[in-house]
């Protein structure tokens, strides 16, 4: 199967971009000067991500929200229009099918972004369970760039007419960017302050070199440094972290799942599992030594048995220490609890550490 | 991309170098380094350490990935650079000098007329971009 592109490919390459196949697509990874650079950039400043490789289903019908909220984790109806959620996707087991943002654009409106690994996945499920709205998949109609620093409201502000002052964190709205009508949402994978634009596919590349030509320090961003930043701040990523086989409670998205507000898909098997017990934890770790944890290495015990596994890890750009998320058995998962990662022939030594292991816009 | 006319290379993008004295010089190709992006640990063997020709001797990792590294042909370690210790950047910034990994005497000098030479290396690396 051919690598799908982006409508933004030849910028990249034009760019300088290294790619890499990603979900399916074929993504830049970084743009020559390497991720650390990229890394600090965002940190420090601000940078410009394509991520148009990520789906988008859109939900119409006069009970789209209740629909929705009865398939998500998260509280739907809770919230306001023009406000975004972050949930779980649960199979009747509880396990995860998707992480996604969902929009609540009206009653009768929601909008969802999800992963692009997931996509098909994800809509063949909403498709199938949605009942009393109709879900469209308009993964191909919409490209997504991230705008993610410190930096971005003072970028993205000369080029609409939105007041980005007004527009809060986890907000949306539907407003023109450089002349494209473009959902622009106050959210990001980051955690620094920034947006995520919604455009017509045809129309990214005005958009993108629109953001270029109002900073010209803007720099692009590659996939590299999207992990690395999403890690800092233990942010989930699906396939690697989470997936069908864990639970919401074990990754540690309680707060994204509110068994106290109705039912939905996967909610028995969640509360029977916080009554019986969550058998294991997702948790932040950093090592002592140099060495990396990677994903798949185990974590083992005083006698080398594994008893975890690592999801996810790197070195920190910003703290220069290797850092990670794994999997521990309850009990052995609490903030400065011992942990110990068999890394080749060694057994690498450090600790659980209290998320996220970055402060954003410090 | 850089390949020096002067060195051997292994399809796994290491190069060696067989200096005046006898000892061979093995480090990472500039393609290999550029592969990676930013190297962050280096793991090496102990000088002492007796190597197989193509046996694996340690790992550079980078941010984004962790790749074995082998050795170009048997040999005895004489040297390891201490200097990536603290400052593993170097292997991107000099692959071809101070980013060195380390230093053999091998038990068969002419081992390396086995290994590539720049031309065959660079037609290597076309190949594996395709």
């Amino acid at each position: 199967m051919s690598l799908r592109r982006t409508p933004l490919y030849d910028r990249h390459a034009a760019a300088g971009a290294r790619f890499v196949e990603f979900g399916g697509w074929e993504m830049p990874v970084h743009y020559g000067d390497g991720i650390q650079a990229e890394h600090d950039a965002v940190r420090q400043r601000v940078g410009l991500f394509d991520v148009s490789h990520m789906g988008e289903i859109e939900i119409r019908g006069s009970g789209a929200v209740a629909a929705v909220d009865r398939l998500i984790a998260n509280d739907l109806q809770a919230a306001e229009d023009g406000q975004a959620v972050y949930t779980p996707l649960c199979t009747p087991a509880g396990g995860i099918v998707d992480d996604l943002l969902v929009y609540r654009l009206a009653a009768d409106h929601v909008f969802i972004c999800c992963n692009a690994s997931n996509r098909e996945k994800d809509f063949a499920w909403i498709r199938d369970h949605l009942e009393g709205a109709t879900a469209v998949d308009r993964g191909e109609d919409f490209a997504m760039l991230a705008l993610q620093g410190r930096h971005a409201p003072a970028v993205l502000q000369p080029l609409t007419d939105l007041d980005l002052s007004a527009l809060g964190r986890f907000r949306a709205v539907h407003a023109a960017v450089a002349g494209v009508p473009a959902l622009v949402s106050r959210t990001g994978y980051t955690g620094e302050d920034g947006f995520e634009l919604y455009v017509p596919a045809d129309r990214a590349g005005a958009v993108w070199d629109a953001l270029f030509a109002a900073d010209p320090a803007l720099r692009p961003i590659g996939l590299g440094a999207r992990d690395t930043l999403r890690l800092e701040m233990k942010m989930c990523l699906y396939g690697q972290d989470i997936d069908e086989t864990t639970t919401p409670l074990e990754a540690g998205l309680g707060w994204a799942t509110k068994l106290a507000a109705g039912d939905f898909i996967g909610r028995d098997a969640l509360l029977a599992q916080k009554a019986a017990g969550i058998p294991r934890r997702l948790v932040a770790f950093r090592l002592d030594g140099k060495a990396i944890a990677r994903h798949g290495y185990p974590v083992v015990d005083a006698e080398g048995q594994p008893i975890g596994q690592v999801t996810s890890g790197t070195r920190s750009p910003t703290l220069g220490v290797p850092i990670g998320l794994a999997y521990v058995p309850t009990g052995q998962h609490a903030v400065g609890a011992p942990i110990r990662i068999q890394v080749r022939n060694r057994v690498e030594s450090g600790v659980v550490v209290k998320p996220p292991f970055v402060r954003p816009g410090a | 991309m850089s390949i020096p006319n002067d060195l051997r290379y292994t399809p796994d993008h290491e190069w060696a170098r067989l200096e005046d004295d006898g000892t061979v010089t093995v480090g990472i190709t500039h393609h290999a380094q550029d592969a990676l992006g930013d190297v962050v640990y280096v793991e090496l063997p102990e000088v002492g350490a007796a190597l197989e020709a193509g046996a694996q001797f340690g790992v550079v990792e980078s941010v984004k990935t962790v790749s074995d590294l082998f050795a170009p042909c048997a040999g005895e370690v004489v040297a390891v650079n201490a200097h990536l210790e603290d400052a593993p950047e170097t292997i991107n910034a000099e692959p071809y000098g101070a980013g060195w990994l380390l230093k053999l005497k091998p038990d068969d000098a002419g081992a390396l007329a086995a290994l590539m030479d720049a031309d065959a290396y660079r037609a290597h690396c076309e190949a594996e971009a395709h």
